[in-house]
């Protein structure tokens, strides 16, 4: 099989297009009750060379889901429960299709296991953060990527018709892992004894009926002639926990007023400029342009042109385009433009705060906490660049705290000369990292008397000196250093190893406590890379490759 | 700040346009000042010195003659002319257009490679401050304090590229250097022979012979750099670098003259007669050669270096004279070296040429330090004097390198530890003739008098008498 590699092939686009019907699910809606069915058009492959049979999905599909929970939460604010099931008799999901997986590029795979995990950690977000519930309704097997897909919603009921198994057979069939949360939400979020686990994820068959419901790995299990009655109770339930709005008014969410051009993305308040010969990408975030609603109201007619909106959809598209579709592209120079802007900034930021129970801004929070926590695992180099025009302040500040390092110019003398940067409650609480910790928390490694103090200069125009003295940006080199000093920062760093450096920076950017989201992408995903690099998994024999030939994999049986 | 820049600091490189450049270097001087007044030759401070002093690059203005008082000695900063669409000459990147800019890629190493050349300079200046008290002559006087300006100018110059191209890392770097000091425990010099005091003037001669030389050797390697500014500040240097070891060479042989005078007066080649006469035998000197050359040799770092094969790859540090080698790339060719087999032999084994770039200079070197001991013997055997200096063996006493610790006889031949140990005495400076070499050290400074220890020079500095009254004290 021909390797599907990342170049010469169109862009993957992650944005749906306007009134473009969806390929492999089946959206319908009763009162706060959603229901989302799995039903892969196994000829609608995001590439050619593989078939995406027995509701198996690839990329595109999973590009779906997405973008329809992105539409459940805001154009569907009434929706309080998710439940995700199967269009199929007898089959709910067999996992991500192994010969896509076979017989794609190292990269690609990441890639791909990246986004997929993000996008169950987002269910598992809104339902802690916002309220949207998800139940996992198994009418059929459930095998690998199916299961894991289960486990990432709040309940799990599963049709006991004497053959349908939840599965995780990847270490016994594949030779690789269950790396899409699978492994960790079992014991961690399950709590499924790790003795059990350890059976479960060597059999092949899986575990069905009264055992799965006593191991822990579902919460109930129902006859065929109950699983609809079943699975409506626990949704009515779940539904009744929801904190969301009953009877709101949803927003619509346009497609991206996007262009792709030679020199990157623009979209209305974000350009993405690419620089190919120096391997890097300069993002910039346009800042709030007065005046901002004043009401609540004026935010809900805005809908998804509201700047923290329009933005946040912007910087989480940008994101995602870059990953997929421009892996040589190392480091991101992360900028904001319009200093005229930071008042304005930091009037979102109070208008935000104080309406945060508002469901719209509950939501777009939702999204900026999910794009802030996608930056945070990005394997991109990035330098935040604060400069005169520079607009860093309350959410947009996350840019500079999430980047590995800041660089803010330090010109002249006087205190109201640009640039300056400002905290807002953005920093302290609303935008928490995957480890459930501000990224200021994260930064100053929880010191309650740091964050005290930094509390109290909320709102506060801060100089470089100020900002350097307070450890919230990394360098301050004067205006004559300047160029020099950044030239041979991002040099330096493009000339160093990617690989190391991908490693380096996802282990300096999650000092402390675990969650499990920091788990699953630092603990799991980091193996299941490895393990796809070796030759027990994609070598000439290995069991991923040689899956579905009749042949045995050869394995290398020394253990490292 | 209102200041005529040419006047103060000479330079080509339009320091006057360059406000980056003033800001850093006028934070720098009071240091470099300070550091002079303290560590320098301050002694003489007061006096006028017959110095020259480079105003420009060309053959007009890098040597300017006059009496300066030293803590107002004009130190330039001076690049040589750029050539025209120059190339990079060796290395992966070979051909390529030299670099105007440090590369962020090799912004540490050449950093690292700029502080250790840089640190040298104001170590040598450290060690030698309180050699003024026993010159021989005013002459002599007059050269040693024309050294020291000189590596004051080289380490501006070095400086000078810290500031200009490195940013705040650079500007850090400078003060350091200024900080470290020769000799000190808990903050010495980066090379060890730099932390040597130097308390005679033979081993200052044997230093400005043999150390210096060392220098040369690293600038030429320097002055082949991809990095424009490092390979034109340091071509520069070496043209003033020329002098220092013209007084090491020319000190050596009129020390060796006036002994071979000595020996003719009073009828004896016996060396305890000599020094009764009060000059230095020639086997003495021979001691202080193979002390100084030894340790001299250690500065080229290891035989094999993946350091050294890294810098010549990315073209950060070439060979001494990289035009004169055919192949430039150096990437498949291999070194013979010769190593200690561990069983008191001798092995040969092939390394990568690129890892073998410092025994390349090394080898240079050692050709060149030949070059003055072949001189010095064409004067003994005039004398008709059966003596013959030699340079020891390359593996004898050293202290980096393959031959580190391995006992040797001066000729390179592996011997016992004890069979060493009783030989040193023989080879090296002991503390008694080192009393004796101390002993002759007394201060001359009556025009037209030297010390009885060492000849007269032959020709004056620029053309003037040789006791011409080069340093006016008051």
């Amino acid at each position: 099989m021909t390797e599907l590699a990342n170049k010469e092939q169109e862009l993957v686009i992650f944005d749906l297009p306007s009134g473009a019907a969806y390929q492999h699910w089946k959206l319908s809606f009763d009162g706060r009750i959603a229901t989302l069915s799995l039903d892969v058009n196994e000829d609608r492959g995001l590439r050619p060379g593989y078939k995406l049979k027995l509701n198996s999905y690839d990329l595109g599909v999973d590009i779906e889901l997405h973008n329809i929970l992105q539409c459940i939460r805001f154009e569907h604010p009434q929706v309080a429960c998710v439940v995700l099931t199967s269009a199929r008799e007898k089959i709910f999901c067999a996992g991500a299709n192994i010969y896509m997986l076979a017989a794609s590029s190292h990269a690609w795979k990441v890639n791909f296991c990246k986004f997929t995990n993000e996008t169950r950690n987002g269910m598992e977000d809104s339902s802690r953060h916002d309220g949207l519930r998800f139940l996992a309704a198994l009418n059929g097997t459930t095998a690998g990527g199916g299961y894991e897909l289960a486990l990432a919603c709040d309940e799990i009921v599963l049709i006991d018709d004497r053959s349908s198994a939840v599965s995780l057979p990847e270490v016994p069939l594949l030779g690789v892992l269950p790396g899409t949360g699978g492994l960790t939400r079992v014991v961690d979020k399950r709590h499924v004894r790790r003795d059990l686990a350890d059976i479960f994820c060597t059999n092949p068959d899986g575990v069905r009926g009264q055992r799965a419901r006593a191991w822990g790995l579902v919460d109930e299990i129902a006859a065929p002639a109950q699983f609809a009655a079943t699975v409506r109770r626990r949704a009515e339930n779940l539904a009744y926990s929801s904190s969301r709005p009953r009877d709101a008014k949803g927003i619509t969410l346009p497609p991206l007023d996007k262009q792709i051009r030679e020199d990157g993305y623009h979209y209305p308040h974000l350009d993405a400029f690419v620089d190919r010969p120096a391997r890097s990408v300069k993002l910039v975030v346009h800042g709030p342009t007065q005046p901002q609603p004043a009401t609540i109201e004026e935010a809900h007619q805005l809908g998804a042109d509201w700047w923290p909106l329009a933005m946040a959809r912007a910087l989480d598209d940008a994101i995602l385009m870059l990953r997929a579709n421009e892996p040589e592209l190392g480091l991101l120079l992360l900028k904001t433009a319009g200093a005229d802007n930071l008042p304005a900034a930091l009037e979102v930021g109070r208008f935000m705060h104080a309406h945060r129970q508002d469901w719209l801004v509950r939501e777009t929070i939702g999204l900026l906490r999910r794009t802030f926590a996608r930056l945070d695992v990005t394997s991109r180099s990035m330098f935040a660049v604060i400069e005169s025009d520079s607009c860093f302040a309350g959410l947009l500040l996350e840019l500079a705290l999430a980047a590995d390092r800041s660089y803010m110019v330090a010109t002249g003398d006087a205190e109201t000369a640009a640039p300056h940067i400002a905290l807002d409650a953005f920093n302290f609480g609303l935008l928490p990292m995957a480890n459930g910790e501000s990224r200021l928390a994260t930064r100053f490694s929880r010191d309650a008397a740091k964050l005290a103090a930094l509390r109290k200069l909320q709102g506060k125009l801060l100089r470089p000196a100020e900002a350097l003295e307070h450890g919230l940006v990394t360098l301050t080199p004067d205006e004559l250093d300047w160029e020099d000093e950044l030239r041979m920062a991002i040099e330096e760093r493009c000339s160093l190893s990617p690989d190391a450096l991908t490693g380096m920076e996802a282990s300096l950017r999650f000092p402390g406590a675990e969650s499990l989201a920091t788990k699953v992408f630092g603990r799991l995903s980091a193996w299941q890379n490895w393990v796809f690099v070796r030759p027990n998994a994609t070598g000439e024999n290995g069991a991923l490759k040689i899956y579905g030939t009749g042949k045995k994999s050869r394995f290398d049986w020394e253990r490292v | 700040m209102d200041m005529n820049y040419q006047d103060r600091i000479p330079n080509n490189i339009e320091l006057g346009a360059n406000r980056t450049l003033q800001r850093a270097l006028e934070h720098w001087q009071p240091a470099f000042l300070s550091w002079w007044h303290g560590l320098g030759p301050s002694d003489f401070n007061a006096a006028d010195v017959y110095l020259r002093t480079a105003t420009s690059v060309d053959a007009k203005g890098w040597a300017t003659y006059g009496f300066v008082r030293m803590p107002e000695y004009r130190w330039g900063i001076f690049l040589a002319e750029p050539e025209p669409d120059r190339r990079i000459g060796f290395g992966d990147n070979f051909g390529q257009p030299v670099w105007q800019q440090v590369p962020g890629e090799h912004r540490s190493t050449l950093r690292r490679l700029i502080v250790t050349q840089g640190d040298t300079e104001p170590a040598s200046v450290e060690q030698q401050r309180l050699l003024g008290h026993t010159a021989p002559s005013l002459y002599d006087l007059r050269n040693i304090f024309q050294v020291n300006v000189e590596e004051g100018r080289h380490l501006w110059a070095m400086v000078y590229l810290l500031h200009a191209h490195f940013g705040r890392d650079g500007r850090e770097e400078a003060e350091e250097l200024l900080e470290r000091h020769s000799g000190d425990a808990d903050n010495p010099r980066i090379l060890g022979t730099f932390n040597e005091p130097i308390n005679d003037w033979l081993s200052f001669y044997m230093f400005t012979y043999f150390t210096d030389r060392d220098g040369k050797f690293q600038l030429k390697c320097l002055a082949e750099s991809s990095f424009d500014h490092l390979s034109r500040t340091c071509k520069f240097m070496l043209t003033e670098e020329a002098h220092h070891m013209f007084v090491g060479d020319t000190g050596i042989a009129r020390v060796i003259k006036r002994s071979l005078e000595v020996m003719a007066e009073i009828g004896s080649q016996d060396p305890d007669a000599v020094r009764r006469a009060g000059a230095v035998d020639l086997p003495l000197i021979q001691k202080y050669l193979n002390f100084w050359f030894s340790s001299s040799l250690d500065l080229f770092g290891g035989d094999s270096s993946s350091n050294a094969a890294s810098y010549f790859a990315h073209g950060l540090k070439g060979r001494p004279d990289e035009p004169r080698f055919a192949d430039h790339l150096a990437a498949d060719g291999m070194f013979a070296l010769e190593l200690p087999n561990g069983q008191g032999g001798v092995k040969t084994e092939h390394i990568p040429m690129r890892n073998a770039m410092n025994e390349v200079a090394r080898e240079a070197y050692v050709k060149d330090c030949q070059m003055g001991v072949t001189r010095w013997n064409k004067v003994i055997e005039r004398a008709a004097c059966d003596f013959r200096m030699t340079l020891p063996s390359p593996r004898f006493r050293r202290s980096v390198g393959s031959w580190a610790h391995v006992p040797t006889d001066t000729a390179g031949s592996i011997i016992s530890k004890e069979n060493y140990e009783a030989h040193l005495t023989d080879w090296l400076p002991t503390e008694a003739d080192r009393a004796f070499i101390r002993s002759l050290m007394k201060g001359v400074y009556e025009v037209g008098k030297i010390a009885g220890w060492i000849a007269p020079p032959d020709r004056g500095v620029n053309n003037l008498d040789i006791n011409y009254e080069y340093v006016k004290f008051h």
